[in-house]
Formats: structure tokens, sequence, C-alpha cells
């Protein structure tokens, strides 16, 4: 198969305009016979529907929730870059591209990564427009701050939730389009398939969470905004609720699924307390600008309380190994070395199922540098989140951090068009694979999400839709039937097992090897480890869960059944693209390439992005490669010492 | 630590529901109140039981999908809390604690502690926004907003539509989350041309959705985990009363632009 990026030729600086008017437009009155399904309502599914809507195509929008307003994307917290250049501090459209790029590791395509700087403007224009309340100056002009490590200040925030205030911004004007009848929204509505009749994208199956009943909806064209699969994991900053399933599905029906061992792991977040913990908490990266990284140097003064090691018998490990970065070494390296002290027997904390699993951040210094007072305004709140969840005080004694499974660059393989290998299948925001390469930069996935969602798709959407006839396919086509009939027996199957085992011991099982295996270092011993335990969870699995009650009502241990199903296949999948891959690059850390603990790329062989496909169950999948071209930012090797 | 706690378990909208009785020998203080439940439903799947339904998504206190009675407090007794954030040492060993949903006439249950607050949805519809198709947005800094309102619009920006404010009050009034969306909104620039005709839209259809009437009790304030203030119901209360005598409304339904 020979993957088509349909990056257009030429000079990157107009290639976004010349191909947008290229495409193909579909006239205005026709465009209410062309029904749209967007599945998710988080900032990439709610900016598609509602401009979809405004624009005037007939769109039906999914969510599990029971609102379109509780999407993930809420809880994002720091902020949205965009290179208005506001500070007049030397940032520019290819600034900010250069950064992406580079920050990627270079395993993005230039090409996306261009356009997602030049949209990023825009985003900050609409968001506003919309009653965003972004933070201002005095003056009442917007204000920026910088984030990790970028050396300008391009991020755009809403006090710690910008997020929400994001996504609530995108929920009104999807709220309008549903006032104007033009978007229909189904909510509390799971996709659990897509429906392809010629090998199109033709439709999905649903299930309503309420009633348990499985229908089917036809549309010309299909979008999935669904979300990262951090939760694969099981430990992760992701709500509850985030799963692999819809793009799974759609892999299963023949999407390719591309670099899924791309995870990005955040470095500070508050560390487990016990065995019953259901998700981790981070705090924000900006903690780092002023609290200082350390644990004990000798093992033996692990269990004491910090007050009691005094200044000498402290390793301020990031100082020491990174003495120009130090304590804003970027997230991947913060995060191994966080690891590694502990693996070393010196992490600090409670011990929870036998190991102590954190570091100190340490505000002291900077409390007698700038008074608690200074440290209070800007980190009160974080500071009151803080002991809200642990009971203690970080005046007075230092937070504990450990890293956790945050975000997924992986996703679908999307082209230009954010098109997947399905015709009629489109991918936006964490969902697709597209603009971050082997990690991101911090603010970036939300400004990916609103780019793909309000200035993408609506245009490649309308270039696909104009190219089809609207309304061929409905729901009385068999392929509907087929796929519904299919989802109903293995929701039987599911509820039939009643084995001894819950839902989520399986997915804690999972969970535990994968970040093991396949978190913060990797290695072959350890992925094929994992690779040949998988199938044997998948199988108990099958065999022994026990999801109680029926399909014919609200099951929420029957929700979480299909989705760690999917999760039990998509580990193993994420395993052999981590085992394929032989170097270190971005947040893909393969222990037998390294530079004395720095991470060893291998632009010769791996600079390619992975698209795997789907060979049936229980099969190896087949590895298909889109390599990746270079023509502006030349790959240089990150270094932070 | 011991806690016993006393849960609302209803299978349908229409069925009956009844308290249930749980003990809990094992809590620990560190635990969050929804790892207390997810305990607890582990223990009921493996007894053959169907495990308590309860909203929750982000568990940071952000997306707004938690929220229950515990003792008659929404979100519990800790103030500016979700109940997603309570952790179990607010509470002590030998505790025993009433689990209920949200009650509502304009919430109906769903099944145990959840209910369906969509009527929160169609306020937001009735014109819960601003009208700004994408595209067509002006240069951002072309617009400079006061740190006044931006602070004030923005504090009440911060609702997560929680339903607390409706739970807590004794009319089941939604002019909390209400008068929070339209101060938002209304309080900038950029809302202000459509600040008289949000006013009366979201009210009629607070109105239309079985919400009661705003009677002053403030409960709402107290009880909601993100600190709005009731000065949005004054600031309401004013735009409703403007536009009902000098505003024409806008003709037909809020069309959807483009
Ligand atoms: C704690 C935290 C903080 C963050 N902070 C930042 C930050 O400061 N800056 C930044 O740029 N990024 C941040 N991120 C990352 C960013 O928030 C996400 O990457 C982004 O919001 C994802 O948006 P999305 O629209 O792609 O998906 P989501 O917001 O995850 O939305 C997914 C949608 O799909 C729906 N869905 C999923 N599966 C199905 C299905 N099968 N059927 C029906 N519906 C389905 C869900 O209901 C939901 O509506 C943060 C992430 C976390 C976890
Ligand atoms: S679960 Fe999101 S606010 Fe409580």
């Amino acid at each position: 198969m020979v993957l088509d990026s349909k990056i257009p030729s030429g000079a990157i600086e107009t290639a976004w305009d010349r191909h947008r008017f290229s495409m193909k437009l579909v006239n205005p009155a026709n465009r209410r016979k062309y029904t749209v399904i967007v599945v998710g309502s988080g900032l990439a599914g709610a900016a598609a529907a509602a401009t979809l809507g405004e624009q005037g195509y007939n769109v039906l929008c999914y969510c599990f929730q029971d609102t379109p307003r509780r999407a993930h994307s809420i809880a994002a917290q720091g902020g949205i870059n965009a290179a208005k250049n506001y500070q007049n501090d030397g940032d520019s459209i290819y600034r900010l591209f250069y950064d992406t790029v580079k920050g990627g590791d270079f395993r993005a395509r230039e090409g996306n990564v261009y356009r997602l700087s030049q949209l990023s403007v825009n985003i900050i224009d609409q968001a506003v427009a919309q009653g965003v309340p972004f933070a201002r100056e005095y003056g009442g002009l917007l204000a920026n701050r910088s984030f990790g490590g970028a050396q300008v200040s391009r991020t755009f925030y809403a006090r710690g939730q910008t997020g929400q205030q994001l996504l609530i911004g995108a929920y009104q004007a999807l709220s309008r389009q549903i006032a104007a009848g033009r978007v229909k929204m189904f909510a509390r509505t799971e996709m659990l398939d897509v429906v392809l009749v010629n090998g199109r994208a033709q439709g999905i199956v649903v299930r309503d969470l309420e009633s348990g009943a499985i229908s089917t909806a036809a549309a010309d064209a299909v979008c999935l905004a669904t979300g990262g699969y951090s939760n694969a994991f099981f430990l992760s900053t992701n709500a509850m609720g985030c799963n692999v399933t819809a793009t799974w599905r759609a892999h299963r029906k023949g999407a390719l699924f591309a670099n899924p061992c791309f995870t990005q792991i955040h470095p500070t977040c508050i560390p487990a307390s016990g065995a019953y913990q259901s998700k981790l908490t981070l705090m924000s990266e900006s903690l780092r600008n002023d609290g200082r990284v350390w644990v004990p140097k000798n093992p033996a003064d692990c269990a004491k309380s910090p007050k009691d090691i005094p200044e000498e018998d402290r390793d301020y490990y990031l100082e020491r190994k990174y003495p120009s970065f130090g304590n804003l070494s970027p997230r991947d390296i913060a995060s191994r070395a966080a690891k590694q002290v502990c693996d070393d027997g010196r992490g600090v904390g409670p011990a929870v199922e036998g190991a102590r699993r954190g570091v100190y951040l340490d505000f002291a210094d900077a409390i007698r540098r700038l008074g608690q007072k200074a440290i209070s305004e800007r980190y009160g709140n974080l500071f009151e989140m803080y002991e809200r969840i642990t009971g203690e005080n970080p005046y007075e004694t230092p937070m504990r951090m450990y890293p956790a499974p945050h975000y997924t660059m992986g996703g679908l393989w999307v082209d230009y068009n954010l098109e997947s290998t399905i015709p009629g299948l489109f991918v936006a925001g964490e969902a697709n694979f597209s603009d971050h390469g082997a990690n991101r930069l911090g603010a970036s996935a939300l400004m990916q999400g609103l780019a793909d969602g309000y200035f993408v798709l609506p245009f490649t959407l309308a270039n696909y839709l104009a190219g089809v006839k609207a309304g061929a396919v409905t729901t009385s086509h068999p392929a509907f039937n087929d796929a519904a009939t299919e989802v109903k027996a293995s929701v039987q199957t599911l509820l039939s097992i009643k084995g001894s085992r819950t839902v989520d011991s399986f997915h804690r099982e999972l969970g535990t090897l994968l970040w093991e295996r396949c978190g913060m270092a990797r290695n072959r011993a350890g992925l094929e480890d994992a690779i040949a335990k998988i199938p044997k969870i998948r199988e108990e699995f099958w065999a022994n869960v026990n999801v109680p009650g029926s399909g014919a009502e609200l099951n929420q241990s029957l929700e979480r059944a299909g989705r760690v199903a999917d999760l039990l296949e998509f580990g193993e999948l994420m395993c052999r693209d981590a085992l394929a891959r032989e170097e270190s690059c971005g947040g893909h850390f393969r222990e037998e390439h390294q530079d004395d603990g720095e991470a060893k790329r291998n632009d010769a062989e791996y600079s390619y992005a992975a698209a795997w496909e789907y060979a049936g169950a229980g099969k190896a999948p087949t590895l298909h490669k889109e390599p990746l071209t270079f023509n502006y930012v030349k790959p240089v090797t990150r270094s932070y010492k | 630590m011991k806690i016993v706690l006393n849960i609302w378990r209803q299978s349908t909208r229409s069925a009956k529901g009844a308290f249930e009785r749980h003990e809990l020998a094992d809590v620990t203080e560190h635990m969050s109140f929804l790892e207390m439940l997810d305990v607890l439903n582990e223990r009921l799947t493996a007894q053959g039981k169907e495990p308590v339904a309860f909203d929750h998504d982000c568990r940071e206190g952000i997306c707004g999908a938690c929220g229950f009675m515990i003792d008659g407090q929404a979100h519990g007794p800790a103030v500016r809390t979700t109940v997603c954030q309570l952790h179990m040492r607010s509470f002590k060993d030998g505790d025993e604690l009433c689990l209920e949903p949200f009650r509502a006439a304009a919430f109906p249950v769903v099944r145990d502690l959840m209910v369906d607050r969509s009527a929160f949805d169609r306020i937001v519809q009735a014109g819960g926004f601003i009208s700004v198709n994408t595209g067509s947005a002006p240069e951002a800094n072309s617009t400079p907003v006061g740190k006044d309102a931006a602070d004030k619009a923005f504090d009440a920006a911060a609702c997560i539509g929680c339903g607390a404010c409706v739970a807590s009050c004794p009319n089941a009034s939604a002019m909390l989350f209400t008068s929070a969306k339209a101060s938002h909104l209304g309080l900038l620039p950029h809302g202000l041309p459509e600040r008289h005709d949000r006013a009366v839209r979201m009210v009629s259809q607070m109105d239309a959705e079985g919400f009661g009437h705003c009677s002053q009790h403030t409960e709402c304030e107290a009880v909601c985990p993100k600190g709005i203030k009731v000065e949005n119901i004054a600031r309401l209360n004013r735009d409703y009363l403007f536009a009902s005598l000098f505003h024409s409304p806008r003709e037909g339904e809020a069309d959807g632009g483009g």
C-alpha cells in the first residue's frame, strides 16, 4: 500500500492556500442534502460539528458523556499556543513551525505542522469573538506566557482552565447550531463500529447508553474526533471515560493506525496513594519554574521526613545532569530521570505495592527568595488542589511528584486532508497522528484540535462531499444490519461470560504491564514479554470476565468492558510498534539506543511514520511506512545538557 | 476506617427507588469519595450484584459530571469541592452517610445517583452563545477588554454545569446556572449586542424546563464548587427587566448563521 500524504508540492508558506483553492466547493443550496457524522464533542469534534452546521450541512454529533460540554478537553489547564507575536519577542509562524517539528523529534510531517502554525492565529481570534475569557493585561489586551521551555511567550491561557474555556466556547457554537436545527446531538451515545459500503465510510453503529438500544445511522462522510488512548495504561491523567474504541474499531475495518507507541508521559503528576487509585492528577508544568526537583542521595534516607534530610544529602538530579535547562528540562527527559532515581531505590513518599515512586518538588528556596505571598499568587490554586488530594501543605513540605501517561501522539493515519485510509472517514484532534511526531509540545494539543475542527475539516470534508452523491446510502443497505448484528453479538458475549473477574481487574493488569514494558523506557526483552502476555490476558478476559446486569439498561460495567476489550487488542499493537522502532525518539525511549542516557535517534533508518494495517484477529499486523522528508528544518539532535 | 453508606438505588427513570445499606470496613483517608465507591462496586460485582451507577469523568473537579447529595449536601461537606475531589479524610471512622441523587423536577433520575441534566443544555441552546460564525472573527486584540470586566466574566464562566445549585435550592431554581452564563457573555463587549435578547430567551427556556423561581435563599452560592456568586442573578434580573420593558425581541428562532 502506498501512503499518499497529499502534501501540496511547492513552497510550504503558500501550500495551504493553494490547496484550499484547488479543492472543490459544495453549492450552498445543496449542503443541507449532505449528512456528516461527527463522533466526539471535544475541541476537535465540537468545533467541526459547529462549523459544518454553520456552513449548512446536516450534522449528527455523538458523545458518550451526558452532555457535549464534558468532553475530556475540558480538563486542559495550561494554555494554547499561537504565533501572534503579541509580545514582540521574535515569534512568528515559522518559529512555531520550527519549534513543533523539532519538539516532535523530527517524526512529524512538515506540511501539516506549517499549516497548524498558520491557523493558530485564527483560533485565538475565533475564540475571543465567542467570548472565551483569556487572561488579559491591564490595558485590556491579551496576555501571554511562556510554556514548556519555549523561548518566546506565545501561550494564551485562561487561569488554569484553558481547556474548559475553549471547550465551552466550542460548545456554545455547537449549541447555537443545535438550536438552529443543523446539528442533531446524541449525548450518552457510544459509537461501536463504522459501517462501510463499497469501501467507503457511510455510517456508524451506536449504543444508547441509557436504554441499551443498538442502532445505526447513515451519512455521506464520517469524522472521528474521539480523543487519545492514554487510558491503555489504566492510570493516566485522562478522564475516566477516555478510550480507544472508536479508532480501534475503524482500524479493524481497514483504517491504518500510525505510531501507536508514541505516548507522552507528563513529569509532574501526583503519585498514586494506594492500590485503589483510579486516576492520576496532573499538576501544571509551570510549577517547575520555581520548584526544585530532588531525591535523597542515600536510599536509606527515603523513609525520613524531607525536613530531616540536610542539603548536602539531597540530589538535585535535574540540575546536576542538565545544568543548562535544570528543572525546566523537557517532559520526556524529566520523566525518565524521575523513573531512574526511583528505580535506583531513591524514590520518596509512601510505598505503594512495595515501591516508593515519587520525587520532591520543593518550593522552599523560592519561598525564601520571593516570599510566600508571591508564590501563592503564582500557584495558590495548584497548591490548594495538591493539599486537597494529598492532605499535605506544599508551603511547608515539598510536593511529591511522579510521571504519568498524559497524551498520545499516535492515532489513525490521515493524509493532509485528515482523511484516513478508508475513503470518507476523517479523523481530527488527538485521535489522529498528524502533527506532533514523537513528542508534543505543551499547549499544542488544544491548538491542533481546534485547527482541525474549525479550519481544516470544514474545507477538506466539503471537497470530499463535492465528489459524492448526497444521501446515496441509507440504513436500509444490508451493511448496516450486518454491522449492528455483529455489535449486538459481541455485547451479548460480554454479558454471557459471567466469570469471576471484574472488568477493572483486567484493565489494571493490562495497564500495569504496558506501563512497565512500554512506558517511559522500553527494551526488546520487555516488549517481547508483553507481546507474549497480552494475548493471554485477552484470552482470560473473554473466558472469565464478569459483566453484571443486562444490555437493555444503563450498564456502566458493560461500557467499560467493551472499551477494555479493545484496549486489550490495542495494547499489543503499541508494543509491536515500539519493538519495531529500533531507535529512541521523543517519548519513545529504547534502552538499547542511547548515548549515556540520552536518546539516540536513527534518521537513516527510521525517519518514517509507522502505519499498521489490521490483518485479522490474532494475526500479526502489517507495517507500512510513510517516509518523512525535511526540506525546511534540518534534523538535529535534541540536546538539553 | 469504617464507613456505612445508605445509597439510593433506582434501576430506571420510572422504577421505584429505595435506600440500600452497605458497610465498608477498610476505607483509607487518602481515598477519594468516588474511589471508595469504586471499591464498593468492585465488591458488589464480585458478589454477582449490580454496581452503583454514578456520573463521573475527569475526577479533577472540572467537567461537572459528578455530583450527588451526601447527607443532604450537594457534593458533600467540603466547601468549593466537587465530590470527585472530596477525600475520605473529611470523614471519620464509623460515619454513616446517606447518598442520594440530585432532586429536582427538571433533573429526572436516570439510575441510582445519576440524573438527567440535559435541561441545562437546552437553556444554553436558547441563547447562551455569541452569534459568530467560524472565520468571521476580527483580530483578537482589536477589542480591548478592561481587566475588571474580563475578571468578572471569567468568574462567571467558571461554572461547570454540575447542577448542585439546582439540587440545593428549595425551589429547584436554575437561576445561578443561567445567570452565570448570561453574565459571562453579557459582561464582555463581544457579547453585548445580544445581551438583552439572551436574557429573555434563556429565562424563558429555564421556565419551560420546569425549574422553580429564585426567592433568594442563596443556598446555591454556598454549595457551588466553583464559587459562582449570586450577584450574577441580580445582573440577569436587571437585564431581563430592561429587556421586557424596552427591548423588542428578535423575530423567530435564533438563527444559526451561515
Ligand atoms: C490533564 C490534562 C491537561 C492538559 N493540558 C493541556 C494544555 O494545557 N494544553 C494543550 O494544548 N493540551 C493539553 N492537554 C491535551 C488536550 O487536552 C487534549 O489532547 C485535547 O483536548 C483532545 O481533544 P479532542 O477533541 O481530540 O478529544 P477529547 O476532548 O478527548 O474528546 C473526545 C470526544 O469523543 C467522544 N468519544 C470518544 N469515544 C467515543 C465513542 N466511542 N462514541 C461516542 N463518542 C466518543 C467523547 O465523548 C468526547 O466528546 C491536556 C490533557 C490532560 C489530560
Ligand atoms: S468527575 Fe469531573 S467534576 Fe467531578
